[in-house]
C-alpha cells in the first residue's frame, strides 16, 4: 500500500495497523465542547461592516461549491445551475463566478460541458455518496469514472461505521485508496460530523483523514441533520492548524450544509480568519457547500451597494 | 498567469483577502452625560455640602467627561443618617414580599437600559464595549434578580438562622466592574432588609450615579440606597463612620489591611474581597486549543484588571514549547484599541497610575531575567495602554510571580508533578481563584481539594454566576459574595 | 344605539396552541345565580392524551434552560397578569362576586408567581447538596425535575389554587397538563392567554377545561405522565388517582393547594446522586 507524501508520515507510525492507527487517533487532544462552543460565540459577536463586509461577500461568491444533489436531478437542472455558477448575477458583471459546481456523478458530463472554457471547476461527489455503504472496489471504481468524465475535485465520504466501530484502519485505507484512483482531481473528504456527534470524534477523524491524503476535510454530505455547524468548522480549522505545524502540509476544509444566509458565511469567515489566518482566506483552502446561500450573499453585495433592502424577486432562481 | 480559454478552464490566479475588520463603533448617543453631579443622597441628587468636585475622565481618549462631586465629612454623615432613617422606618421592617417585588422591579430596568449603561461603563472605564454589553450588564441585572428572589425566603436560607438585617451598610467597591461590582454588593444588601450607602471608585463614578437615577424612577423608597462619590478620603469616612453597621468593601490587600486596622476593637461587621495572584494549571491531557482559550481569558480579559485574573500560568513541562508557542499565536490575533469599537478584545489601561504601575512590574521582570513577548501591536497615542504580554522563563521568586499586576502580564513557569503545581500554586499569600485544565475527573478533584483558593474553575475560567460564591482564602480577603453563602455577610448571626 | 360587544371563546390550550375539543363538545359556566355566563370547551380524552404528548416533548427543553431563565419567565407571567388585573378580577367574581375578596385572589396569585419565580434560581442551593462520604469521592445530590406532571386544580379555586401548584411545578423544569376546575373555568382560560403570551414555550403548560371527572381516570392511567398533583382532588377523586398511579409508579402528591412552600417545589423532583474518585 502507497502512503501519502511523507511530509504527512512525519506524524503517522512506522507500521500502519488498526493498533498504531488507534494510538495515534487517541493521541489528538481532546475537545472541550463548552469552550469550544464559547470561542464560537465570542468570533460570532464580531461585528463587519461597510468596505470589510463587501470585502468578505464577494470572496464568499468566490469561495462557493453550488451544489445540487437531489434525487431528481436532471441534466436541465445542472445546466441551469452552471450558468448561474458563471454568472451568478446577470445584471451586474462584477459579480464574480463561484468556485465550482458540485453534483452527482451521472450529472458530471453536463456539467463539465456547461462550465467548459470557464473558471469554474466540476465537483463530483463519489464513494456511494451520501451512505458510503458499499465495497471499497465499487466505490474505487466510481472514483475513476468520475475522473475520467472529467471531474477536479471528488468530495467522498468516509465510513463512519468504521471509524465509530474503531475500524481505523479501514477508514485510512480508503481514503488513501480514493485518493490514488483521483490522479489528478484534488480530494476532499467528508467527515459526516453530524454522525460523529462529538467534536471529540471530529478531531480525531480529521486528523486522520489528512494523514491519509485529505486536499480538503469536508463536514458533511448535508443529507444528515446536524449539517455544518460553527464549533466542528472551529475544531476542525484547529486540526488543521495542528497538522500544518506538524507536518509542513496545508490541508483546505469545507463546511457544507445548513449555511443559508450572508451572515452565517461571515461568521465562518471570521472563524477561518481568526483561527487559519489570511492565508487561507481564498478559495484554494476554503469553499462553502451551498445553494440557497448564493443569492443571500447576492441580495446582500446589492443592498451594501445601494442602501435598499432587497427582495428575492431580482435574483435568478435556478 | 495566462488568461486564455484553453482546453478545460481559464488559469485564474485564486484572489485572497489579508481581511482587517473596519472599525464598528458602537454609538454613545444613546447616553446622556450630566455636566457636573451631585451626590444621590435620600433619593434625590443633591450638591455637595464639601463644595467640592473633581474631573472622571475617559481613560482610551483622556477627554474629560463630567465633574463628580467629592462627598466629605459631612456628606458621610448625612447619607449615612438618611440610610439609618429608612431602615428604621421603612427598609428595615417591609416585608420580604414587597421588598422583593422593588428589587425584581431595578433588575427589569437595568434590562431595559443595558445598552446604555454599557456604553457608559465603557465610556468611564476604558472596558471594551463587547464585555460590557456582554458579560458586565448580563451580571448585574442577573444578580438583582437572583437577589431579589431570596428577600422573602431568607428564612429557607439557613437551618436554625433566624435572619435579621443588620442595619446600614457601608460599601466601598473599585474600578475594574464598577457595576458589577455595585451590583455584587447591593443587590444582597437590599435583599436581606439593609440599607446602603455605596461609594463608588473615583475613576469610576458615572455608571453608579445612572443606577442611583434608576432607582429613583423604580420608586425604591428614599434613603435606602445612596451614593457618596469621592476618592480614598471619602472611602474612608464611610468605613469610620460609627453609625455604620457593616463594611464590605473590594479592593487592594493593601488598603484591605487598611481598613481592617481602621475597625479594628469596633463592632463592626467587615467583609473583604482583595487581591490575588491566581495560578492557572495546565496538564499535558488538557483540551488543548480550549485551555488556551481560557489561558487569554484568564488574564486578558478586561485588560487583566481582575482580581481573579490567572496571572501565574504553570504549564506541564513535556507541553510547555508547544502550549506557549500556541499562545504567543493567539496573542497576535487580540485587537488592542478603542473601547467602544464592537471588535475590540482588549481596551485601555483604567488610568496614567495603574499603567505606571504595570510598567514598573514589568521592567522588573526583563530585568530579573524572564523572557518577554509582546506581539506586533499598534496602540493609539492618547489614552492609557499596554500590550498584552507574556514572560516565560520565570522563577517564584521574580517580582512578576509574586506581586499582583493587575494588567495584562502572564508570567509563565512550568511544573513536572501536581504535587509540585500544588506547591507552587498556593506558595504565596494570596488565595482567591485557581484554574486547572485536565481530561482526567479525578485529577481535577484532587486539585481543587489542594488549591488553597476560594475559586476554582476547571476547563474554564472567569466564569460569575450571582448563584455561585466568591470570595478568597488567606490575603485575598474573607467573605463570600454570591450564592446563598453572600447573605451571611448582611445577616445578623454568629459569623 | 347600544353596541354589541365581541364575546370570547374559551377554548382549550394545548401545545401553545389553543384548539376547541376534538370532540366538538362545550359546556356552561355557571355564574353564583346559576345563570349561564359563557360556554367553554368540554375536553375529551383525546385532547388529553395530545396534551401528555406536546407536555412530553416540551419537557427536556424546558428542564434544559436555566433556573434563571426560568425565574425570569415565571415573573413575566406575573407582570402579564399584574396587567390584565381587572378581567381576571372579572372573572374571578363571576363564582363568588364579592370584588374585595376577588381582588385579593387574584394579588395573590401574581405575587404567588413572583414568589415561586424567585426559587427557580436557588432551589437546588436549599435542596440539594455536597454529601461527605467516607471515602476519596466527589459525592453530589442534586435535585431533577420529575418529567411530566399531570394536575388536578382545586374546584373552588378560581384561579390561586391553580397558579400556586402550576408555579411549583414548573419550577424545577417539570411540564404541566392541567385539569381546570369544572365550576369555576373561565380564570384557567384566561390564564392560558397570559401564558402564551409570556415567553411560556408550547406544550409547557396545558390547560385543559372540562367535566372533571370524566378526565381523572385517562390522566391518572397515562403510563407516559410522571406525577400526579392531587392537592385539588376531593377524597374520591384521590382514591381514582393512586389507583391509576399504581401502572408506572406515579408519584401522586397532595397537599394545600392555596400554601407556598420549597417542598412543594421538591415533591415534584427527583434527586440524583453522584460520585467521582478525587486522586491522581
Amino acid at each position: 500500500m502507497t502512503l501519502a507524501p511523507s511530509a504527512r508520515q512525519s506524524i503517522l507510525p512506522d507500521r500502519i495497523t488498526n493498533s498504531t492507527l488507534a494510538s495515534f487517533v487517541r493521541s489528538v487532544p481532546s475537545v472541550d465542547e463548552v469552550g469550544a462552543t464559547e470561542r464560537v460565540a465570542a468570533l460570532s459577536s464580531r461585528s463587519i461592516k461597510r468596505d470589510s463586509k463587501a470585502e468578505a461577500l464577494r470572496l464568499a461568491v468566490q469561495m462557493m461549491d453550488l451544489t445540487t444533489l437531489e434525487g431528481m436531478d436532471t441534466p436541465g437542472k445542472v445546466i441551469q445551475m452552471s450558468a448561474k455558477a458563471v454568472h451568478p448575477d446577470p445584471t451586474d458583471s462584477s459579480i464574480p463566478s463561484v468556485a465550482a459546481v458540485c453534483v452527482y456523478p451521472s450529472m458530471v458530463p453536463y456539467a463539465r460541458q456547461a462550465v467548459e472554457g470557464t473558471s469554474v471547476k466540476v465537483a463530483s461527489v463519489s464513494t456511494y455518496f451520501p451512505s458510503g455503504q458499499a465495497d471499497l472496489g465499487l466505490r474505487v471504481a466510481e472514483t475513476e469514472a468520475v475522473v475520467e468524465a472529467g471531474a477536479d475535485e471528488v468530495d467522498m465520504v468516509i465510513s463512519r461505521g468504521a471509524f465509530l466501530s474503531g475500524d481505523y484502519f479501514r477508514v485510512f485505507d480508503e481514503i488513501v485508496k480514493v485518493k490514488e484512483a483521483c490522479r489528478d482531481a484534488h480530494l476532499k473528504v467528508i467527515l459526516e460530523t453530524g454522525e460523529l456527534q462529538t467534536l471529540d470524534n471530529v478531531r480525531r477523524a480529521s486528523m486522520l483523514a489528512m494523514a491519509a491524503g485529505a486536499d480538503f476535510i469536508k463536514t458533511s454530505t448535508g443529507k444528515v441533520t446536524p449539517a455544518a455547524t460553527l464549533p466542528v468548522t472551529l475544531v476542525m480549522f484547529e486540526a488543521i492548524r495542528d497538522f500544518q505545524a506538524a507536518t509542513g502540509v496545508k490541508v483546505g476544509m469545507k463546511p457544507a450544509g445548513g449555511i443559508r444566509t450572508s451572515k452565517d458565511a461571515i461568521r465562518y469567515l471570521v472563524v477561518l480568519n481568526e483561527t487559519l489566518g489570511s492565508e487561507w482566506m481564498s478559495p484554494d483552502w476554503f469553499r462553502f457547500g451551498a445553494s440557497s446561500l448564493l443569492n443571500d450573499v447576492l441580495m446582500q453585495i446589492r443592498w451594501l451597494e445601494t442602501g435598499r433592502y432587497q427582495s428575492a424577486d431580482y435574483f435568478t432562481k435556478d | 498567469m495566462s488568461t486564455e480559454l484553453e482546453g478545460r478552464k481559464a488559469d485564474v490566479v485564486a484572489p485572497r483577502i489579508d481581511w482587517s475588520y473596519a472599525t464598528s463603533r458602537e454609538s454613545t448617543d444613546i447616553v446622556s452625560i450630566e455636566k457636573r453631579y451631585g451626590l444621590f443622597v435620600d433619593g434625590e441628587f443633591r450638591a455637595p455640602k464639601s463644595r467640592k468636585h473633581y474631573e472622571s475622565v475617559n481613560p482610551a481618549t483622556e477627554e474629560h467627561l463630567a465633574e463628580v462631586a467629592e462627598a466629605g465629612p459631612a456628606d458621610v454623615d448625612a447619607a449615612v443618617s438618611y440610610a439609618r432613617e429608612a431602615y428604621e422606618s421603612e427598609w428595615g421592617a417591609m416585608p420580604g414580599a414587597e421588598r422583593a417585588k422593588h428589587i425584581f422591579r431595578i433588575a427589569r430596568m437595568v434590562q431595559e437600559r443595558a445598552r446604555e449603561l454599557a456604553v457608559l461603563e465603557t465610556l468611564d472605564g476604558g472596558k471594551p464595549i463587547r464585555e460590557s454589553r456582554d458579560v458586565d450588564l448580563p451580571q448585574v441585572a442577573a444578580n438583582f434578580f437572583y437577589y431579589a428572589g431570596w428577600a422573602d425566603k431568607l428564612e429557607y436560607a439557613f437551618p436554625g438562622l433566624d435572619p435579621e438585617p443588620l442595619g446600614v451598610a457601608g460599601q466601598v467597591i473599585p474600578w475594574n466592574f464598577p457595576l458589577l461590582m455595585l451590583a455584587w454588593k447591593v443587590a444582597p444588601a437590599l435583599a436581606t432588609g439593609n440599607t446602603v450607602v455605596l461609594k463608588p471608585a473615583e475613576t469610576t463614578p458615572l455608571t453608579a450615579l445612572a443606577f442611583a437615577e434608576l432607582t429613583a424612577e423604580a420608586g425604591l423608597p428614599p434613603g435606602v440606597f445612596n451614593v457618596v462619590t469621592g476618592a480614598g478620603e471619602t472611602g474612608s469616612h464611610v468605613v469610620g463612620h460609627p453609625d455604620v453597621d457593616k463594611v464590605a468593601f473590594t479592593g487592594s490587600t493593601a488598603v484591605g489591611k487598611i481598613i481592617q486596622h481602621q475597625l479594628a476593637g469596633t463592632d463592626t461587621r467587615l467583609s473583604l474581597e482583595l487581591g490575588g495572584k491566581a495560578a492557572h494549571v495546565v496538564f499535558e491531557d488538557a483540551p488543548l486549543d480550549q485551555a488556551i482559550e481560557g489561558v487569554v481569558n484568564g488574564i486578558f480579559f478586561n485588560q487583566g484588571h481582575v482580581c481573579c485574573a490567572g496571572s501565574r500560568l504553570f504549564v506541564q513541562e513535556n507541553i510547555h514549547d508547544l502550549f506557549v508557542d500556541k499562545l504567543k499565536a493567539r496573542l497576535a490575533t487580540l485587537r488592542v484599541g478603542d473601547p467602544l469599537d464592537k471588535n475590540t478584545d482588549v481596551g485601555a489601561i483604567n488610568s496614567r497610575e495603574q499603567l505606571e504601575r504595570i510598567t514598573e512590574l514589568v521592567d522588573a521582570g526583563v530585568s530579573e531575567g524572564a523572557e518577554m513577548f509582546q506581539p506586533a501591536c499598534d496602540l493609539p497615542s492618547r489614552g492609557f495602554w499596554f500590550v498584552p504580554t507574556l514572560f516565560t522563563g520565570v522563577a517564584q521568586s521574580h517580582r512578576i510571580a509574586q506581586e499582583e499586576i493587575f494588567g495584562p502580564v502572564l508570567s509563565i513557569m512550568s511544573f513536572r508533578t501536581p504535587e509540585e503545581a500544588i506547591e507552587k500554586a498556593n506558595n504565596t499569600p494570596y488565595g482567591l481563584s485557581a484554574g486547572v485544565w485536565t481530561s482526567k475527573g479525578s485529577r481535577i478533584l484532587w486539585m481543587a481539594d489542594h488549591l488553597k483558593a476560594g475559586v476554582v474553575w476547571a476547563n474554564t475560567y472567569n466564569k460569575f454566576d450571582p448563584s455561585s460564591p466568591f470570595g478568597g482564602y488567606k490575603e485575598s480577603g474573607f467573605g463570600r459574595e454570591g450564592g446563598r453563602h453572600g447573605l451571611l455577610s448582611y445577616l445578623k448571626g454568629p459569623r | 344605539m347600544s353596541r354589541l360587544d365581541v364575546r370570547k371563546t374559551y377554548k382549550l390550550y394545548i401545545g401553545g396552541e389553543f384548539p376547541r375539543s376534538e370532540s366538538g363538545r362545550s359546556f356552561p359556566a355557571l355564574d353564583s345565580t346559576g345563570a349561564v355566563v359563557a360556554r367553554v370547551a368540554r375536553a375529551s380524552r383525546k385532547d388529553l392524551r395530545d396534551a401528555v404528548r406536546h407536555a412530553r416533548t416540551a419537557q427536556a427543553g424546558w428542564a434544559g434552560r436555566s433556573g434563571y431563565n426560568r425565574g425570569q419567565i415565571l415573573y413575566r407571567i406575573a407582570e402579564l397578569m399584574e396587567d390584565r388585573f381587572e378581567t381576571f378580577v372579572s372573572q374571578v367574581q363571576v363564582a363568588d362576586p364579592d370584588r374585595r375578596r376577588a381582588r385579593r385572589q387574584v394579588e395573590a396569585s401574581i405575587d404567588m408567581l413572583v414568589w415561586y419565580a424567585g426559587w427557580a434560581d436557588k432551589f437546588a442551593q436549599v435542596y440539594g447538596n455536597l454529601n461527605p462520604v467516607a471515602g476519596p469521592f466527589f459525592n453530589i445530590s442534586a435535585p431533577e425535575p420529575t418529567g411530566v406532571v399531570g394536575m388536578v386544580a382545586a374546584d373552588d379555586s378560581a384561579l390561586l389554587g391553580l397558579v400556586a401548584r402550576m408555579a411549583a411545578i414548573l419550577v424545577p423544569g417539570n411540564t404541566v397538563v392541567v385539569l381546570a376546575s369544572e365550576s369555576r373555568p373561565m380564570p384557567a382560560v384566561t390564564l392560558a392567554e397570559v401564558l402564551e403570551t409570556s415567553d411560556v414555550p408550547g406544550g409547557v403548560v396545558n390547560i385543559l377545561t372540562g367535566h372533571t371527572d370524566e378526565l381523572i381516570p385517562w390522566l391518572a392511567e397515562h403510563m407516559d405522565v410522571n406525577a400526579v398533583d392531587a392537592s385539588g382532588a376531593t377524597s374520591d377523586q384521590r382514591r381514582l388517582i393512586d389507583e391509576g398511579a399504581v401502572h408506572n409508579v406515579k408519584r401522586v402528591v397532595g397537599g394545600d393547594p392555596l400554601t407556598r412552600s420549597p417542598y412543594t417545589i421538591a415533591s415534584f423532583t427527583e434527586t440524583k446522586t453522584v460520585w467521582h474518585p478525587k486522586g491522581l
